[in-house]
């Protein structure tokens, strides 16, 4: 229940380096160092290194030592989905993470104060991912979450759909080295699981910035079949035909010159904008995205059904438009800093 | 449909221009009559249906979603026909069957308003929204696939083995779904027959000089004449009937009824349509510019500013081809045909260079005497065919410096098109004193003139100057200074400032400049607007 006495105004505030905690001194996805962080999800616009003490989940901890040494933090707290602790620092703040189905280890951060509940969502999908665990609605009394596609024109496909898209392209340039520009955390695994799913059984062939991650994902058990780093293959033109994956920065640069015949293939949410997609020289736009789409935010704000609903990053204008519609109280935080336009 | 909409598809995101035709070219090899001419007509902008428009389907769209989100989402995507593709809300039928795409062209072609807007619906709440933005493009118009009409002729021309220049020379006589065409490039038929048609020929360009070509160039070489300030225009005039063409080549006969009646001359020319003051003299673009785009002018209007024409070649005389002979031999021809000249159709004169010092100060003078009339030389080698096109060498255009203002950028706007969701839009402005006040007023909107490094550069400064919104416009930081490059300035209500600018870009960045610094008001009105006539 909120009142005067608990309302999240008064004790959490979006401030210019991110979302604050007052009574638990914590920042939330901090973009600088701080002494205390909850860190959502291992994204690099999400987790930074240099902080004191860090909250999250075991493997969002174990991407982050990975990309900032294993003393990116001084203190590093683990904690699992569903495990309930006290980071207040007075009185109790209990913090609680939810799996979030944006990438593996992805939270959401329940916060509990004086008897109101708040989830904070990072970033998060609805459309199933074979990558990680299937995000958890969360009752709440406010709902902050992202809107990186909260315009009615995003409509996300199902994955197998747009994996067919890719093996129909490569079926019919068989003498092309399809391309594909994905991010190294997440997309990556996402799509080289999708890949296997529908069947393809051919080696599959990644840029060199995308090995340590490979390797961290199956510690956790997830099988990609045969992987061959493009450096290992001597003779390029063996690539005709077949599908490397490479960050989207390495598309049109040096590196992917020595590779035959490239058909660029794009990856994101943002393909679905045609002219996006030529913005990025990209032939064959895949619409795979690890947001939400138009109707998987409305649907989570009706399902968590919370009292009012913040909006941290994206297209804020259009979702607190449609939020007010739906008889919800809704407010833009207008955090920043969360990379708006990039690869999502 | 599909074969139609897979082929859209596949050249807009294919990016090398060879791609492109050999995909189309096959695509023609492949595809049946008459399927295959509407799409060449939809790739050149030349399909139009009277009531299947953009507006049509805007106005569809708004009774089925919420104002403000089909807003927002426009400006977001910055293209219309994606928009509504992707927000028409999927309702399938089981009985539908996916139209082909000459089915959809009979269809709109042939039926009345309200039975195009049930099958327009029909089709929209059935197709994915691939197929839909096809669709939706073949009201709209303005299919992008990065195919200039040059190009597609020359694909045309590639696909029958014959050259471009026959293709744009019957190009105009022609119409959807070019049958003719297609069996005489295909070898089953000869060569369409225009020589009676009251159609557009394709016109000769001219390159801008740069001072590489005047060192190059022989000027003794070349014919100069005045550039001046109005619309180029082309006149055909046969037994058969009259017309007047933009440089694009629309019909604009009934905006300039009082010009046609004036030419009694049998053939094509070439001229710059100007306005004029009632004695006769030559007036000034703004006053021109309120003669354009009026599809009926009234009495009063015509009367008050009549038009006329400075002629300045012939393509074609009493049916006969002239383009093959030497500008020399034209203007020659054009002496002996307009020998008693009206005041309202004049001959363009010619006259000598001797150097490059002659051709700056004549270029200045031209400028200065004709008080804005003269907008520069152009320079036309004398011994040159009628070469449509932009041939190297021919014709060069010499304009008069661009005028240059610093203004403070205020407001920024998304672009559209291949610019989607970049901030490109620019609202502009100068400081003016307002009741004690130092106060920025807006003058103008440039679009244009930065490269697409800076474009980046822009957007992101945008982004992190932004201080306020006004729907799909952001009101940035008043702190980065432009150097707008413009064409003319005259009084206007459109801004506050009273003041609107003429072809405005974005010369320069000026990083460097404190908003302060940049110009007034006060200081623009003296330098731009005093000398002009009201």
């Amino acid at each position: 229940m909120l009142t005067t006495n608990n309302h999240p105004e008064t004790w959490l505030e979006p401030r210019p380096e991110g979302l604050y905690c007052q009574p638990a001194d914590a920042y939330i996805d901090a973009m600088r160092p701080h002494s205390r962080v909850i860190v959502t999800h291992g994204h690099a616009d999400h987790a930074r290194g240099g902080h004191g003490q860090v909250w999250a989940t075991p493997e969002t901890l174990a991407i982050m030592a990975i990309r900032y040494g294993d003393d990116h933090a001084v203190i590093t707290s683990a904690l699992e989905y569903g495990q309930r602790i006290n980071i207040g620092v007075i009185e109790p703040v209990f913090l609680t993470f939810f799996p979030a189905g944006h990438i593996l280890g992805s939270a959401q951060a329940l916060l509990e104060y004086r008897d109101a509940r708040v989830v904070i969502t990072g970033d998060y999908k609805r459309t199933p991912d074979p990558s990680c665990a299937a995000f958890q609605a969360v009752p709440c009394d406010i709902f902050i979450t992202e809107a990186t596609f909260a315009l009615p024109v995003f409509q996300h496909p199902t994955l197998s759909v747009q994996i067919d898209r890719l093996l129909t392209s490569l079926d019919r340039f068989p003498e092309r080295c399809h391309l594909i520009g994905v991010y190294a955390l997440g997309k990556c695994q996402r799509v080289l699981l999708g890949l296997r799913a529908a069947g393809y059984q051919a080696p599959i062939y990644v840029h060199g910035a995308m090995i340590k991650l490979l390797e961290l994902y199956r510690e956790y058990g997830f099988d990609f079949g045969r992987i061959i780093p493009v450096t290992e293959v001597a003779d390029k033109h063996a690539l005709r035909g077949q599908i490397v994956l490479a960050p989207p920065s390495a598309l049109h640069d040096r590196w992917s010159r020595r590779l035959p015949d490239v058909l660029t293939v794009g990856a994101s949410g943002w393909m679905q904008v045609r002219a996006r997609a030529k913005q990025k020289n990209v032939e064959l736009p895949l619409v795979i995205s690890d947001h939400c789409d138009w109707q998987e935010l409305l649907d989570s704000i009706q399902e968590v059904n919370p009292c009012e609903v913040w909006v941290t990053h994206g297209r804020e204008d259009a979702l607190i438009h449609a939020c007010e519609q739906l008889g919800y109280t809704a407010r833009a935080l207008r955090l920043i800093g969360y990379d708006e336009d990039s690869e999502s | 449909m599909r074969r139609v909409a897979e082929l859209f598809d596949a050249l807009y995101f294919t990016q090398s221009h060879k791609a492109k035709s050999r995909l189309l070219r096959e695509y023609l090899t492949q595809a049946p009559d008459p399927e295959r001419g509407y799409v060449i007509a939809m790739l050149a902008g030349a399909l139009h249906f009277q009531f299947f428009k953009r507006n049509t389907i805007k106005q569809l769209m708004l009774e089925r979603v919420d104002e403000t989100l089909f807003a927002l989402s426009y400006d977001y995507i910055g293209e219309m026909s994606e928009t509504v593709a992707h927000l028409w809300p999927s309702l399938p039928d089981d009985d539908f069957v996916v139209p082909s795409f000459v089915d959809v062209i009979e269809y709109v072609g042939s039926h009345k308003k309200a039975d195009i807007e049930a099958f327009l619906v029909r089709c929209l709440n059935n197709l994915s929204p691939s197929l839909r933005w096809s669709l939706i493009k073949m009201g709209t118009g303005g299919l992008r696939v990065g195919l200039s009409a040059r190009r597609l002729k020359q694909i045309l021309a590639e696909y029958g083995d014959c050259d471009v220049g026959e293709i744009e020379q019957l190009w105009h006589a022609l119409t959807p779904p070019y049958q003719a065409l297609l069996d005489w490039l295909e070898g089953k038929a000869d060569k369409p027959d225009i020589r009676d048609k009251i159609v557009f020929h394709p016109v000769m360009l001219a390159h801008p000089i740069l001072s590489d070509d005047m060192n190059k160039i022989d000027l003794a070489q070349y014919i100069a004449e005045y550039k001046y300030d109005g619309i180029r225009v082309q006149v055909v005039n046969k037994p058969q009937g009259k017309a007047m063409f933009s440089r694009t080549g629309d019909d604009i006969s009934h905006s300039f009824p009082d010009v046609l009646p004036l030419l009694e001359v049998y053939g094509v020319f070439d001229a710059e349509l100007l306005a004029f003051d009632r004695q006769g003299n030559i007036s000034t673009f703004n006053q021109l510019q309120q003669r354009l785009n009026k599809k009926k002018p009234s009495r009063q209007l015509q009367s008050d500013i009549p038009c006329g024409l400075v002629i300045y070649d012939v393509l074609e005389h009493n049916g006969e081809d002239v383009t093959q002979i030497t500008l020399l031999e034209r203007q020659l021809l054009l002496r002996r045909l307009f020998s008693e000249s009206h005041e309202r159709v004049q001959l363009s004169k010619s006259f000598a260079i001797k150097d490059i010092d002659a051709l700056h100060s004549q270029r200045e003078q031209a400028c200065r005497k004709h008080d804005g009339l003269v907008e520069g030389l152009m320079l036309k080698r004398a011994d040159s065919m009628y070469t449509p096109g932009r041939p190297k060498g021919s014709w060069y255009k010499f304009k008069r410096d661009p005028k240059l203002v610093d203004a403070v950028i205020m407001y920024a706007q998304r672009g559209h098109g291949k610019r989607s969701s970049f901030y490109s839009d620019f609202t502009f402005g100068l400081w003016a004193c307002i009741e004690g006040e130092k106060k920025l007023l807006p003058i103008g909107k440039a679009y244009s003139g930065f490269t697409d490094a800076e474009l980046k550069e822009l957007d992101k400064w945008v982004r992190k100057h932004t201080i306020g919104r006004f729907g799909p416009v952001k009101e940035v930081k008043k702190t980065l200074v432009f150097e707008v490059a413009f064409d003319g300035a005259h009084e206007s209500n459109r801004h506050k400032s009273g003041i609107a600018l003429r072809f405005p870009r974005i010369n320069r960045i000026r990083w460097d400049k404190p908003a302060e610094e940049a110009d007034t008001l006060e200081g623009f009105r003296r330098s731009f607007l005093t000398s002009q006539p009201l």
